[in-house]
């Protein structure tokens, strides 16, 4: 039987983290309830005890846990984001995933013996940028972004001595991470420093008629007709008429679903797979996670993954491989 | 969780009507002190809500004839119900089934919402702060029922279990283990 892919699982509550230890998670990864991580949406996130009861949880039933302190801190605030290292580490986690090269070195000097991830929101896409992160800070896993090929991923793990994971399920992020201001162009705030695209003071809905129109910062951004299919209210998926065409300018609403892929990522060296969905529920974090503990099983038992059930809970209720596979139009 | 949302059950027209017959405002007593022990037990639940404790949120299920007012702040929690849709900050409207199973992790908000069975209209913040706190509270309205009930509790099991069918509404939490 061949290594089994590590599966990394969100969590935006401590019940959600329960019910992806339940499911079979190895690790999940989750953050603190304000602009420190890329989740901050009300309602959502840990707070320090919650942190601390839920890592010793996680442990209890074999699990890991990765805290994600993966925004650009403010100049001025930087102490924010040193505080949330260290809190991570004193409630026991596994690792700490950082994007911003200042957090890092301060982590490699005052944590050294906290591990060290590199988030998704750092956009390190080829082997140059993995090398240095990895000799500079001790990088020991890279979360790459959501625009390589598999066999792009597969050139990248030959040249490099550090560990990779890929997302293969959830929202799909079709833009270089971290470097994308769409939203901040409507709304004033930004995913990479305060955590939020489409922060959700600046959407809102109307129903008319059946139909569905979605704002973000006063902006119609997409019009879903009636019985249509919903979704997210991010620019990137959003819907505009332009010289008399009407279509989605950057990516149709889709979720990544690369469940179909695992055993050629696996041949291509990835380590660990990453579920998008901190800001959902446990019910859908219980479900992907089964569905994708019995992929990573099956593959690594040399068995077909079994076909997935997973359609009702994808943006738009699509399904796309994404970049693994991809044929631009 | 169901795997589609196609699957929601629709409360029966005739229950929904019967149910419509009923005088509403009284309702709202057993519903306020059902809410007000709910968060004495789940103090999690206010501090997720945060700042939107103070909002209104109409509760609004599709297949029945009224609308719930939650005013969820400890200080003066309060439900009412309405036969026309009230003031509120928020407006959360679905099959009661659908809202129940939120509830219970049974349904997935975003997956109600791209799949048009969940409407959300008025201030978004608040709403998803009441669906994620709620979703980490891991409620069980049959427990909490049995536990307003006190040494009649264990009576109102067959009771609750009996409307579950007739209504196609589960009232009890879905283990997630499976």
């Amino acid at each position: 039987m061949a290594e089994m892919m590590e599966l990394v699982c969100p969590a935006g509550t401590p019940a959600a983290l329960r019910a992806a230890v339940e499911a079979g998670a190895h690790a999940v990864y989750c953050g603190f309830a304000d602009e420190t991580n890329a989740r901050n949406f009300p309602g959502l996130n840990f707070s320090r005890v919650e942190l601390a009861e839920s890592i010793a949880h996680a442990h209890r039933h074999g699990a890991k846990v990765l805290v994600a302190i993966n925004t650009f801190p403010r100049a001025g605030a930087e102490e924010t984001w040193h505080r949330a290292v260290a809190d991570a580490e004193a409630a026991g986690a596994d690792a700490v995933i950082l994007a911003d090269l200042g957090l890092l070195a301060h982590t490699a000097e005052h944590h050294p013996g906290l591990r060290r991830h590199l988030s998704v929101q750092a956009a390190a896409a080829n082997p140059d940028a993995i090398n240095f992160y990895a000799e500079t800070f001790g990088v020991r896993r890279f979360v790459l972004p959501r625009v390589l090929t598999v066999a792009e991923i597969a050139a990248i793990n030959r040249e490099i001595d550090a560990e990779t994971e890929v997302f293969v399920f959830g929202g799909l992020c079709v833009m270089a991470e971290g470097r994308c201001s769409l939203s901040s162009y409507v709304t004033g705030r930004s995913p990479n420093v305060d955590g939020v695209c489409s922060p959700p003071d600046h959407v809102s809905y109307e129903e008319t008629d059946g139909a569905l129109a979605a704002r973000l910062g006063g902006f119609t951004i997409h019009r879903s007709p009636k019985g249509a299919p919903a979704p997210y209210p991010t620019l990137c998926k959003g819907c505009f008429t332009s010289e008399g065409v009407t279509g989605h300018v950057f990516e149709d609403p889709a979720s990544l679903d690369a469940s179909e892929l695992l055993s050629a990522l696996a041949d291509a060296g990835v380590r660990a797979l990453k579920i998008e969905g901190r800001q959902r529920s446990r019910a859908y974090v219980g479900q992907v996670v089964r569905s994708f503990r019995a992929a990573v099983e099956a593959v690594a038992a040399g068995r077909p993954v079994p076909p997935g059930t997973l359609a009702a809970l994808t943006e738009g209720q699509a399904a796309t491989s994404g970049a693994y596979a991809k044929t631009w139009r | 969780m169901s795997d589609s949302a196609a699957m929601i059950p629709i409360l029966p027209r005739p229950l929904a009507a019967g149910l419509g017959m009923l005088p509403l405002a009284p309702l709202g007593y057993p519903l306020s002190t059902l809410m007000r022990r709910v968060i004495a037990r789940n103090p999690g639940l206010i501090e997720r809500l945060g700042p939107y404790r103070a909002c209104r949120f109409a509760i609004d299920p599709t297949d029945l004839p009224c609308t719930l007012l939650l005013h969820p702040d400890p200080v003066r929690a309060h439900v009412s119900v309405h036969s026309r849709p009230p003031e509120a900050e928020v407006r959360i409207a679905g099959p009661l089934a659908a809202l129940i199973g939120l509830v219970h992790g049974a349904y997935d908000g975003d997956a109600l919402f791209f799949s048009r069975d969940l409407v959300i209209e008025g201030d978004t913040s608040a709403a998803l702060a009441l669906r994620n706190a709620i979703d980490d509270a891991e409620l069980d309205l049959a427990a909490e029922l049995a536990l307003l009930a006190g040494p009649l509790g264990r009576m109102l099991d067959p009771l609750i279990d009996m409307v579950a069918r007739a209504s196609g509404v589960s009232l009890r939490r879905v283990e997630q283990n499976g």
